[in-house]
Protein backbone atom coordinates (compact mmCIF):
# COMPACT_ATOMS: atom_id res chain seq x y z
CA UNK A 1 0.00 0.00 0.00
CA UNK A 2 1.38 3.37 -0.99
CA UNK A 3 1.43 5.93 1.81
CA UNK A 4 0.94 9.67 1.68
CA UNK A 5 0.95 12.38 4.29
CA UNK A 6 -2.22 13.91 2.91
CA UNK A 7 -4.86 12.41 0.62
CA UNK A 8 -7.43 14.77 -0.81
CA UNK A 9 -10.70 13.24 -2.05
CA UNK A 10 -11.87 15.27 -5.05
CA UNK A 11 -10.16 17.58 -7.54
CA UNK A 12 -12.26 20.74 -7.44
CA UNK A 13 -11.22 24.19 -6.19
CA UNK A 14 -11.46 23.16 -2.53
CA UNK A 15 -9.52 19.91 -2.94
CA UNK A 16 -6.85 21.33 -5.23
CA UNK A 17 -6.33 24.34 -2.92
CA UNK A 18 -5.97 21.97 0.02
CA UNK A 19 -3.46 19.84 -1.89
CA UNK A 20 -1.43 22.85 -3.01
CA UNK A 21 -1.14 24.25 0.51
CA UNK A 22 -0.27 20.84 1.99
CA UNK A 23 2.37 20.16 -0.67
CA UNK A 24 3.90 23.61 -0.25
CA UNK A 25 4.26 22.82 3.44
CA UNK A 26 6.35 19.81 2.44
CA UNK A 27 3.70 17.11 2.66
CA UNK A 28 3.62 14.12 0.32
CA UNK A 29 0.17 14.78 -1.11
CA UNK A 30 -2.18 13.19 -3.59
CA UNK A 31 -5.57 14.12 -4.99
CA UNK A 32 -7.94 11.36 -6.00
CA UNK A 33 -10.29 12.43 -8.77
CA UNK A 34 -13.01 10.32 -10.38
CA UNK A 35 -12.98 12.13 -13.76
CA UNK A 36 -10.55 11.74 -16.67
CA UNK A 37 -8.77 14.78 -15.22
CA UNK A 38 -9.80 17.37 -12.62
CA UNK A 39 -12.57 19.46 -14.17
CA UNK A 40 -14.49 16.98 -16.29
CA UNK A 41 -17.01 16.31 -13.52
CA UNK A 42 -17.15 19.85 -12.18
CA UNK A 43 -19.80 22.52 -12.70
CA UNK A 44 -20.54 25.95 -11.31
CA UNK A 45 -22.21 29.14 -12.58
CA UNK A 46 -19.28 30.20 -12.62
CA UNK A 47 -17.73 33.14 -10.91
CA UNK A 48 -14.21 32.80 -9.52
CA UNK A 49 -13.16 35.33 -6.89
CA UNK A 50 -9.74 36.92 -7.18
CA UNK A 51 -8.75 37.30 -3.54
CA UNK A 52 -9.34 33.67 -2.54
CA UNK A 53 -7.72 32.35 -5.73
CA UNK A 54 -4.70 34.59 -5.40
CA UNK A 55 -4.11 33.25 -1.90
CA UNK A 56 -3.63 29.81 -3.48
CA UNK A 57 -1.85 30.79 -6.71
CA UNK A 58 -0.36 34.32 -6.59
CA UNK A 59 -1.01 36.34 -9.76
CA UNK A 60 -2.98 33.46 -11.24
CA UNK A 61 -4.54 35.83 -13.79
CA UNK A 62 -1.26 35.98 -15.70
CA UNK A 63 -1.74 32.47 -17.03
CA UNK A 64 -4.95 30.84 -15.76
CA UNK A 65 -7.65 30.12 -18.37
CA UNK A 66 -10.13 32.79 -17.29
CA UNK A 67 -13.09 33.96 -19.34
CA UNK A 68 -13.73 37.63 -18.50
CA UNK A 69 -13.10 39.93 -15.51
CA UNK A 70 -16.48 40.95 -14.08
CA UNK A 71 -16.91 44.72 -14.19
CA UNK A 72 -20.68 44.83 -13.84
CA UNK A 73 -23.02 42.93 -11.55
CA UNK A 74 -26.74 43.29 -12.15
CA UNK A 75 -29.59 42.13 -9.95
CA UNK A 76 -33.00 41.91 -11.57
CA UNK A 77 -36.52 41.04 -10.44
CA UNK A 78 -38.71 39.46 -13.10
CA UNK A 79 -42.49 39.74 -13.09
CA UNK A 80 -44.12 38.34 -16.21
CA UNK A 81 -42.50 40.15 -19.12
CA UNK A 82 -41.42 43.04 -16.90
CA UNK A 83 -38.11 43.48 -15.12
CA UNK A 84 -36.86 45.85 -12.45
CA UNK A 85 -33.11 45.81 -12.26
CA UNK A 86 -30.15 47.60 -10.80
CA UNK A 87 -26.49 47.22 -11.60
CA UNK A 88 -23.14 48.33 -10.32
CA UNK A 89 -20.28 48.83 -12.75
CA UNK A 90 -16.64 49.67 -12.16
CA UNK A 91 -14.30 49.42 -15.18
CA UNK A 92 -11.39 49.32 -12.72
CA UNK A 93 -12.40 45.73 -12.02
CA UNK A 94 -11.07 44.84 -15.47
CA UNK A 95 -7.54 45.42 -14.19
CA UNK A 96 -5.48 43.89 -11.39
CA UNK A 97 -6.21 43.42 -8.54
CA UNK A 98 -9.65 42.58 -10.07
CA UNK A 99 -12.60 41.31 -8.02
CA UNK A 100 -13.89 38.27 -9.89
CA UNK A 101 -13.69 36.49 -13.23
CA UNK A 102 -16.08 34.23 -15.05
CA UNK A 103 -14.57 30.80 -15.69
CA UNK A 104 -15.44 27.49 -17.27
CA UNK A 105 -14.55 24.82 -14.78
CA UNK A 106 -13.28 22.12 -17.13
CA UNK A 107 -10.50 24.45 -18.28
CA UNK A 108 -9.89 26.20 -14.99
CA UNK A 109 -9.79 23.13 -12.75
CA UNK A 110 -7.47 21.37 -15.15
CA UNK A 111 -5.13 24.35 -14.96
CA UNK A 112 -5.36 24.48 -11.16
CA UNK A 113 -4.50 20.76 -11.06
CA UNK A 114 -1.38 21.53 -13.13
CA UNK A 115 -0.39 24.10 -10.49
CA UNK A 116 -0.89 21.42 -7.86
CA UNK A 117 1.36 19.06 -9.82
CA UNK A 118 4.00 21.78 -10.04
CA UNK A 119 3.83 22.03 -6.25
CA UNK A 120 4.55 18.31 -6.06
CA UNK A 121 1.02 16.92 -5.75
CA UNK A 122 0.29 13.56 -7.34
CA UNK A 123 -3.07 13.49 -9.13
CA UNK A 124 -4.71 10.09 -9.42
CA UNK A 125 -7.55 10.22 -11.95
CA UNK A 126 -10.45 7.97 -12.97
CA UNK A 127 -10.63 6.70 -9.42
CA UNK A 128 -13.61 6.78 -7.08
CA UNK A 129 -12.96 6.78 -3.33
CA UNK A 130 -15.36 4.35 -1.68
CA UNK A 131 -14.60 4.70 1.99
CA UNK A 132 -12.09 5.73 4.59
CA UNK A 133 -9.67 3.12 5.92
CA UNK A 134 -9.60 2.67 9.66
CA UNK A 135 -7.17 1.09 12.09
CA UNK A 136 -9.19 0.81 15.26
CA UNK A 137 -10.84 4.22 15.52
CA UNK A 138 -8.13 5.99 13.60
CA UNK A 139 -8.42 6.96 9.96
CA UNK A 140 -5.35 5.70 8.13
CA UNK A 141 -6.20 6.20 4.47
CA UNK A 142 -8.84 5.59 1.81
CA UNK A 143 -10.26 2.65 -0.09
CA UNK A 144 -10.73 3.27 -3.80
CA UNK A 145 -12.71 1.45 -6.44
CA UNK A 146 -9.56 0.05 -8.02
CA UNK A 147 -8.23 -3.44 -7.40
CA UNK A 148 -5.71 -3.27 -4.56
CA UNK A 149 -6.72 0.36 -4.40
CA UNK A 150 -6.05 1.10 -0.73
CA UNK A 151 -3.92 4.17 -0.10
CA UNK A 152 -2.50 5.19 3.25
CA UNK A 153 -2.63 8.74 4.62
CA UNK A 154 -2.01 10.54 7.87
CA UNK A 155 -4.73 13.05 7.07
CA UNK A 156 -7.62 12.69 4.60
CA UNK A 157 -9.26 15.89 3.35
CA UNK A 158 -12.81 15.38 2.07
CA UNK A 159 -13.43 17.65 -0.91
CA UNK A 160 -15.87 15.28 -2.60
CA UNK A 161 -18.37 17.97 -3.48
CA UNK A 162 -22.02 18.36 -2.54
CA UNK A 163 -22.70 14.63 -2.78
CA UNK A 164 -21.08 13.84 0.53
CA UNK A 165 -20.86 10.04 0.32
CA UNK A 166 -17.68 9.64 2.34
CA UNK A 167 -18.46 12.33 4.91
CA UNK A 168 -21.83 10.65 5.48
CA UNK A 169 -20.30 7.17 5.78
CA UNK A 170 -17.82 8.55 8.29
CA UNK A 171 -20.68 9.87 10.41
CA UNK A 172 -19.63 13.48 9.87
CA UNK A 173 -22.56 14.60 7.71
CA UNK A 174 -26.25 13.68 7.77
CA UNK A 175 -28.23 12.61 4.71
CA UNK A 176 -28.94 15.71 2.62
CA UNK A 177 -32.59 16.81 2.50
CA UNK A 178 -34.57 18.59 -0.25
CA UNK A 179 -34.64 21.84 1.76
CA UNK A 180 -30.84 21.89 1.93
CA UNK A 181 -29.90 21.72 -1.76
CA UNK A 182 -30.77 23.62 -4.91
CA UNK A 183 -30.91 21.94 -8.30
CA UNK A 184 -29.22 24.06 -10.93
CA UNK A 185 -29.13 23.58 -14.70
CA UNK A 186 -27.35 25.73 -17.21
CA UNK A 187 -26.53 26.00 -20.87
CA UNK A 188 -23.37 27.18 -22.50
CA UNK A 189 -24.61 29.31 -25.38
CA UNK A 190 -22.01 30.27 -27.97
CA UNK A 191 -22.05 33.86 -29.24
CA UNK A 192 -19.38 35.88 -31.07
CA UNK A 193 -17.30 38.09 -28.77
CA UNK A 194 -18.43 41.35 -30.41
CA UNK A 195 -22.08 40.41 -29.93
CA UNK A 196 -21.51 39.72 -26.24
CA UNK A 197 -19.69 43.03 -25.82
CA UNK A 198 -22.39 44.96 -27.68
CA UNK A 199 -25.29 43.36 -25.83
CA UNK A 200 -23.75 43.85 -22.41
CA UNK A 201 -22.13 47.23 -23.24
CA UNK A 202 -18.62 45.98 -22.55
CA UNK A 203 -15.19 46.95 -23.78
CA UNK A 204 -13.35 44.06 -25.45
CA UNK A 205 -12.53 41.40 -22.89
CA UNK A 206 -14.68 42.80 -20.09
CA UNK A 207 -17.39 40.71 -18.44
CA UNK A 208 -20.74 41.11 -16.71
CA UNK A 209 -23.01 39.02 -14.54
CA UNK A 210 -26.77 39.12 -14.10
CA UNK A 211 -28.73 37.42 -11.32
CA UNK A 212 -32.49 37.26 -11.73
CA UNK A 213 -35.07 36.66 -9.01
CA UNK A 214 -38.83 36.18 -9.03
CA UNK A 215 -40.46 34.77 -12.14
CA UNK A 216 -37.05 33.52 -13.25
CA UNK A 217 -37.58 30.62 -10.86
CA UNK A 218 -41.36 30.42 -11.14
CA UNK A 219 -41.45 32.30 -7.83
CA UNK A 220 -39.48 29.57 -6.07
CA UNK A 221 -36.57 30.22 -3.77
CA UNK A 222 -33.64 30.39 -6.14
CA UNK A 223 -32.00 32.49 -8.81
CA UNK A 224 -31.35 32.53 -12.49
CA UNK A 225 -28.08 33.83 -13.88
CA UNK A 226 -26.45 34.99 -17.07
CA UNK A 227 -22.66 35.24 -17.11
CA UNK A 228 -20.50 36.38 -20.00
CA UNK A 229 -17.67 34.08 -21.05
CA UNK A 230 -15.16 34.84 -23.82
CA UNK A 231 -17.30 33.60 -26.67
CA UNK A 232 -20.29 32.13 -24.88
CA UNK A 233 -22.85 32.88 -22.20
CA UNK A 234 -23.52 30.71 -19.16
CA UNK A 235 -27.29 30.84 -18.73
CA UNK A 236 -28.78 28.90 -15.87
CA UNK A 237 -31.35 28.61 -13.16
CA UNK A 238 -31.29 27.04 -9.74
CA UNK A 239 -34.16 26.39 -7.35
CA UNK A 240 -34.35 24.77 -3.95
CA UNK A 241 -35.30 21.11 -4.37
CA UNK A 242 -38.16 21.15 -1.84
CA UNK A 243 -40.30 23.72 -3.71
CA UNK A 244 -39.24 22.19 -7.03
CA UNK A 245 -40.84 18.93 -5.93
CA UNK A 246 -43.98 20.73 -4.69
CA UNK A 247 -44.53 22.93 -7.72
CA UNK A 248 -43.91 20.10 -10.22
CA UNK A 249 -41.59 22.16 -12.40
CA UNK A 250 -38.87 20.27 -14.23
CA UNK A 251 -35.42 21.92 -14.21
CA UNK A 252 -35.30 22.08 -18.00
CA UNK A 253 -38.76 23.69 -18.22
CA UNK A 254 -37.60 26.35 -15.76
CA UNK A 255 -34.57 27.02 -17.92
CA UNK A 256 -36.64 27.18 -21.10
CA UNK A 257 -39.14 29.56 -19.41
CA UNK A 258 -36.22 31.77 -18.41
CA UNK A 259 -34.82 31.79 -21.94
CA UNK A 260 -38.23 32.81 -23.28
CA UNK A 261 -38.44 35.92 -21.05
CA UNK A 262 -38.13 39.01 -23.29
CA UNK A 263 -35.19 40.39 -21.30
CA UNK A 264 -33.25 37.12 -21.58
CA UNK A 265 -34.32 36.22 -25.09
CA UNK A 266 -32.75 39.33 -26.54
CA UNK A 267 -29.44 38.67 -24.80
CA UNK A 268 -29.09 35.09 -26.04
CA UNK A 269 -30.65 35.59 -29.47
CA UNK A 270 -28.84 33.82 -32.29
CA UNK A 271 -26.65 31.91 -29.86
CA UNK A 272 -26.02 28.22 -30.25
CA UNK A 273 -26.36 25.93 -27.25
CA UNK A 274 -23.14 23.93 -26.87
CA UNK A 275 -23.73 22.08 -23.63
CA UNK A 276 -26.45 21.41 -21.04
CA UNK A 277 -25.25 20.88 -17.49
CA UNK A 278 -26.71 20.07 -14.10
CA UNK A 279 -25.42 20.31 -10.56
CA UNK A 280 -26.57 20.51 -6.96
CA UNK A 281 -25.75 23.51 -4.81
CA UNK A 282 -25.54 23.07 -1.03
CA UNK A 283 -27.87 25.74 0.39
CA UNK A 284 -28.28 24.58 3.97
CA UNK A 285 -25.91 27.23 5.27
CA UNK A 286 -24.55 27.51 8.78
CA UNK A 287 -27.11 25.29 10.49
CA UNK A 288 -26.54 22.45 8.03
CA UNK A 289 -22.75 22.41 8.21
CA UNK A 290 -21.49 18.89 8.93
CA UNK A 291 -18.85 18.12 11.51
CA UNK A 292 -15.78 19.72 9.95
CA UNK A 293 -13.16 17.45 11.47
CA UNK A 294 -12.39 14.28 13.31
CA UNK A 295 -9.16 12.45 14.05
CA UNK A 296 -7.24 12.41 10.76
CA UNK A 297 -10.03 13.97 8.66
CA UNK A 298 -10.98 17.49 7.52
CA UNK A 299 -14.08 18.48 5.51
CA UNK A 300 -13.93 21.34 2.99
CA UNK A 301 -15.85 23.14 0.23
CA UNK A 302 -19.30 22.00 -0.89
CA UNK A 303 -19.01 18.88 1.28
CA UNK A 304 -18.87 21.25 4.27
CA UNK A 305 -21.91 23.27 2.93
CA UNK A 306 -19.70 26.30 2.44
CA UNK A 307 -21.88 28.28 0.04
CA UNK A 308 -23.21 31.79 0.54
CA UNK A 309 -26.22 31.63 -1.76
CA UNK A 310 -27.39 35.18 -1.27
CA UNK A 311 -24.09 36.54 -2.57
CA UNK A 312 -23.67 33.59 -4.98
CA UNK A 313 -20.26 32.97 -3.44
CA UNK A 314 -18.99 29.40 -3.28
CA UNK A 315 -15.71 28.95 -5.12
CA UNK A 316 -14.01 31.44 -2.79
CA UNK A 317 -15.34 29.75 0.34
CA UNK A 318 -14.20 26.42 -1.13
CA UNK A 319 -10.68 27.61 -1.91
CA UNK A 320 -10.23 29.38 1.42
CA UNK A 321 -11.42 26.34 3.36
CA UNK A 322 -9.15 24.09 1.29
CA UNK A 323 -6.12 26.27 1.83
CA UNK A 324 -6.67 26.38 5.60
CA UNK A 325 -7.28 22.61 5.72
CA UNK A 326 -4.04 21.89 3.86
CA UNK A 327 -2.12 24.11 6.25
CA UNK A 328 -3.70 22.60 9.36
CA UNK A 329 -3.08 19.07 8.07
CA UNK A 330 0.60 19.85 7.49
CA UNK A 331 0.94 21.46 10.89
CA UNK A 332 -0.66 18.48 12.63
CA UNK A 333 1.47 15.98 10.74
CA UNK A 334 4.66 17.89 11.55
CA UNK A 335 3.66 18.00 15.22
CA UNK A 336 2.85 14.28 15.12
CA UNK A 337 -0.61 14.90 16.55
CA UNK A 338 -3.51 13.82 14.35
CA UNK A 339 -6.11 13.84 17.12
CA UNK A 340 -9.52 15.42 16.73
CA UNK A 341 -8.27 18.16 19.03
CA UNK A 342 -5.39 18.95 16.66
CA UNK A 343 -7.72 18.86 13.66
CA UNK A 344 -10.12 21.28 15.37
CA UNK A 345 -7.67 24.10 14.63
CA UNK A 346 -9.16 23.97 11.12
CA UNK A 347 -12.62 24.77 12.43
CA UNK A 348 -11.26 27.53 14.68
CA UNK A 349 -9.48 29.15 11.76
CA UNK A 350 -12.51 28.75 9.48
CA UNK A 351 -14.74 30.36 12.09
CA UNK A 352 -12.31 33.25 12.38
CA UNK A 353 -12.45 33.78 8.60
CA UNK A 354 -15.17 35.31 6.42
CA UNK A 355 -16.23 31.78 5.44
CA UNK A 356 -18.12 30.80 8.58
CA UNK A 357 -18.74 34.40 9.65
CA UNK A 358 -20.76 34.97 6.47
CA UNK A 359 -22.64 31.69 6.78
CA UNK A 360 -23.43 32.60 10.39
CA UNK A 361 -24.70 36.03 9.39
CA UNK A 362 -27.15 34.47 6.94
CA UNK A 363 -27.93 31.40 9.05
CA UNK A 364 -31.67 32.19 9.03
CA UNK A 365 -31.97 33.36 5.44
CA UNK A 366 -32.73 30.19 3.47
CA UNK A 367 -35.24 29.03 6.05
CA UNK A 368 -36.90 32.45 6.20
CA UNK A 369 -37.38 32.72 2.45
CA UNK A 370 -38.52 29.11 2.22
CA UNK A 371 -41.13 29.76 4.91
CA UNK A 372 -42.14 33.02 3.20
CA UNK A 373 -42.28 32.08 -0.48
CA UNK A 374 -44.33 35.18 -1.33
CA UNK A 375 -41.10 37.21 -1.29
CA UNK A 376 -40.19 35.61 -4.58
CA UNK A 377 -43.42 36.38 -6.41
CA UNK A 378 -45.37 39.11 -4.58
CA UNK A 379 -42.52 41.57 -4.22
CA UNK A 380 -41.17 41.31 -7.79
CA UNK A 381 -44.76 41.95 -8.95
CA UNK A 382 -45.18 44.92 -6.59
CA UNK A 383 -41.86 46.38 -7.71
CA UNK A 384 -42.73 46.00 -11.39
CA UNK A 385 -46.19 47.53 -10.93
CA UNK A 386 -44.81 50.41 -8.88
CA UNK A 387 -42.15 51.20 -11.46
CA UNK A 388 -44.71 50.90 -14.25
CA UNK A 389 -46.91 53.48 -12.56
CA UNK A 390 -43.94 55.67 -11.64
CA UNK A 391 -42.67 55.89 -15.21
CA UNK A 392 -46.03 56.16 -16.95
CA UNK A 393 -46.58 59.67 -18.33
CA UNK A 394 -50.34 59.98 -18.84
CA UNK A 395 -51.25 63.38 -17.43
CA UNK A 396 -52.10 61.95 -14.02
CA UNK A 397 -50.63 64.41 -11.52
CA UNK A 398 -47.66 62.92 -9.66
CA UNK A 399 -49.26 63.34 -6.26
CA UNK A 400 -52.20 61.24 -7.39
CA UNK A 401 -49.82 58.76 -8.99
CA UNK A 402 -48.04 58.36 -5.68
CA UNK A 403 -51.38 57.57 -4.06
CA UNK A 404 -52.09 54.98 -6.77
CA UNK A 405 -48.77 53.31 -6.08
CA UNK A 406 -49.46 53.15 -2.34
CA UNK A 407 -52.98 51.85 -2.98
CA UNK A 408 -51.62 49.12 -5.26
CA UNK A 409 -49.04 48.22 -2.64
CA UNK A 410 -51.62 47.83 0.13
CA UNK A 411 -53.90 45.82 -2.16
CA UNK A 412 -51.10 43.35 -2.77
CA UNK A 413 -49.94 43.24 0.81
CA UNK A 414 -51.68 44.58 3.93
CA UNK A 415 -49.90 47.12 6.11
CA UNK A 416 -49.54 44.53 8.86
CA UNK A 417 -48.07 41.97 6.45
CA UNK A 418 -45.68 44.56 5.02
CA UNK A 419 -44.40 45.44 8.46
CA UNK A 420 -44.05 41.80 9.39
CA UNK A 421 -42.23 41.08 6.09
CA UNK A 422 -39.90 43.98 6.63
CA UNK A 423 -39.11 42.96 10.18
CA UNK A 424 -38.75 39.29 9.21
CA UNK A 425 -36.42 40.06 6.31
CA UNK A 426 -34.35 42.37 8.48
CA UNK A 427 -33.97 39.64 11.10
CA UNK A 428 -33.06 37.06 8.46
CA UNK A 429 -30.46 39.28 6.80
CA UNK A 430 -29.04 41.49 9.54
CA UNK B 1 -35.12 23.55 -27.06
CA UNK B 2 -36.09 19.98 -26.24
CA UNK B 3 -34.33 18.15 -23.45
CA UNK B 4 -33.40 15.25 -25.73
CA UNK B 5 -31.63 17.64 -28.10
CA UNK B 6 -29.72 19.15 -25.19
CA UNK B 7 -28.66 15.76 -23.85
CA UNK B 8 -27.34 14.96 -27.30
CA UNK B 9 -24.74 17.70 -26.71
CA UNK B 10 -23.41 16.08 -23.55
CA UNK B 11 -20.31 13.90 -23.78
CA UNK B 12 -20.52 10.54 -22.02
CA UNK B 13 -18.17 7.66 -21.55
CA UNK B 14 -20.92 5.17 -20.88
CA UNK B 15 -20.22 2.31 -18.52
CA UNK B 16 -21.76 -1.09 -19.12
CA UNK B 17 -22.51 -1.21 -15.42
CA UNK B 18 -25.64 0.58 -14.23
CA UNK B 19 -24.77 2.91 -11.35
CA UNK B 20 -28.42 3.52 -10.37
CA UNK B 21 -30.77 1.07 -8.69
CA UNK B 22 -34.34 1.31 -7.50
CA UNK B 23 -34.14 -0.34 -4.08
CA UNK B 24 -37.69 -1.70 -4.05
CA UNK B 25 -39.89 -1.29 -7.17
CA UNK B 26 -42.94 -2.12 -5.02
CA UNK B 27 -42.45 1.16 -3.16
CA UNK B 28 -42.75 3.12 -6.43
CA UNK B 29 -45.87 1.19 -7.38
CA UNK B 30 -47.71 1.10 -4.09
CA UNK B 31 -46.47 3.91 -1.87
CA UNK B 32 -45.25 6.67 -4.15
CA UNK B 33 -48.14 8.59 -5.71
CA UNK B 34 -46.19 11.68 -6.71
CA UNK B 35 -43.13 10.06 -8.34
CA UNK B 36 -41.04 13.27 -8.18
CA UNK B 37 -38.02 11.47 -9.68
CA UNK B 38 -39.78 11.60 -13.05
CA UNK B 39 -39.68 15.44 -12.89
CA UNK B 40 -36.78 16.60 -10.74
CA UNK B 41 -34.01 14.77 -12.58
CA UNK B 42 -32.52 17.38 -14.95
CA UNK B 43 -31.86 14.64 -17.53
CA UNK B 44 -35.20 12.84 -17.17
CA UNK B 45 -33.40 9.59 -16.35
CA UNK B 46 -36.52 8.28 -14.57
CA UNK B 47 -39.77 7.49 -16.29
CA UNK B 48 -42.87 5.65 -15.15
CA UNK B 49 -43.40 2.58 -17.31
CA UNK B 50 -47.15 2.08 -17.20
CA UNK B 51 -47.02 -1.33 -18.89
CA UNK B 52 -44.45 -2.80 -16.58
CA UNK B 53 -45.67 -0.79 -13.56
CA UNK B 54 -42.22 0.29 -12.57
CA UNK B 55 -39.80 3.20 -12.86
CA UNK B 56 -37.50 2.74 -15.83
CA UNK B 57 -33.98 4.07 -15.34
CA UNK B 58 -31.98 5.41 -18.29
CA UNK B 59 -28.71 5.57 -16.36
CA UNK B 60 -26.73 6.24 -19.55
CA UNK B 61 -27.97 9.84 -19.61
CA UNK B 62 -27.28 10.59 -15.93
CA UNK B 63 -25.61 13.99 -15.42
CA UNK B 64 -24.40 12.89 -11.95
CA UNK B 65 -25.94 15.75 -10.00
CA UNK B 66 -27.41 13.54 -7.26
CA UNK B 67 -30.83 15.23 -7.14
CA UNK B 68 -32.73 11.93 -7.34
CA UNK B 69 -31.07 10.46 -4.27
CA UNK B 70 -32.07 13.46 -2.15
CA UNK B 71 -35.46 14.07 -3.75
CA UNK B 72 -36.90 10.55 -3.59
CA UNK B 73 -39.37 10.77 -0.69
CA UNK B 74 -38.81 7.11 0.16
CA UNK B 75 -35.03 7.04 -0.16
CA UNK B 76 -35.70 4.37 -2.74
CA UNK B 77 -33.11 5.42 -5.31
CA UNK B 78 -29.69 3.94 -4.74
CA UNK B 79 -27.61 6.38 -6.70
CA UNK B 80 -23.82 6.38 -6.63
CA UNK B 81 -21.07 7.59 -8.90
CA UNK B 82 -20.24 5.57 -12.02
CA UNK B 83 -16.92 3.77 -11.86
CA UNK B 84 -13.81 5.95 -12.21
CA UNK B 85 -13.41 7.39 -15.70
CA UNK B 86 -16.98 6.57 -16.74
CA UNK B 87 -20.11 8.68 -16.97
CA UNK B 88 -20.50 12.31 -17.92
CA UNK B 89 -17.41 14.19 -19.10
CA UNK B 90 -18.14 17.90 -19.32
CA UNK B 91 -16.71 19.92 -22.17
CA UNK B 92 -17.04 23.32 -20.49
CA UNK B 93 -18.15 22.85 -16.91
Amino acid sequence: MENFDVIVVGGGPAGLSAAISAARAGMKTCVIERGDYPGTKNVMGGVLYTKATEAVVPEFWQEAPLERPVIEQRYGFLSGDEIVSAAYRDPAWAEPPFNAHTVLRVKFDRWLAKQAEKAGVMIITETVVEDLLYKGDNVVGVRTGRAEGDLGAKVVILAEGVNNFIAKKAGLAPQLRPDKVAVAVKEIIALPQEKIEDRFCLEPGQGATIELFGDSTGGMLGTAFIYTNKDSLSVGVGALLAPLIRTKWTPNDLLEALKAKPFVKRLIQGGETKEYLAHLIPEGGYNAMPKLHRQGVLVVGDTAMLVNGLHREGSNLAMTSGKIAGEVAAQAIKAGDLSDQAMSLYETRLRDSFVVKDLYKYRKTTRFFEDNPHFFHVYPEIMAKAMHLFFTADEVPKKERQKQIMKMLFEKRSKGALISDLFGAWRALK
Amino acid sequence: MKLDDKLYLVRFNTDKLNHIKIADPEVCLKQCQDKPCTRICPAHVYDWDEEEKRISVGYEGCLECGTCRIGCPFGNILWGYPRGGFGVSWKNG
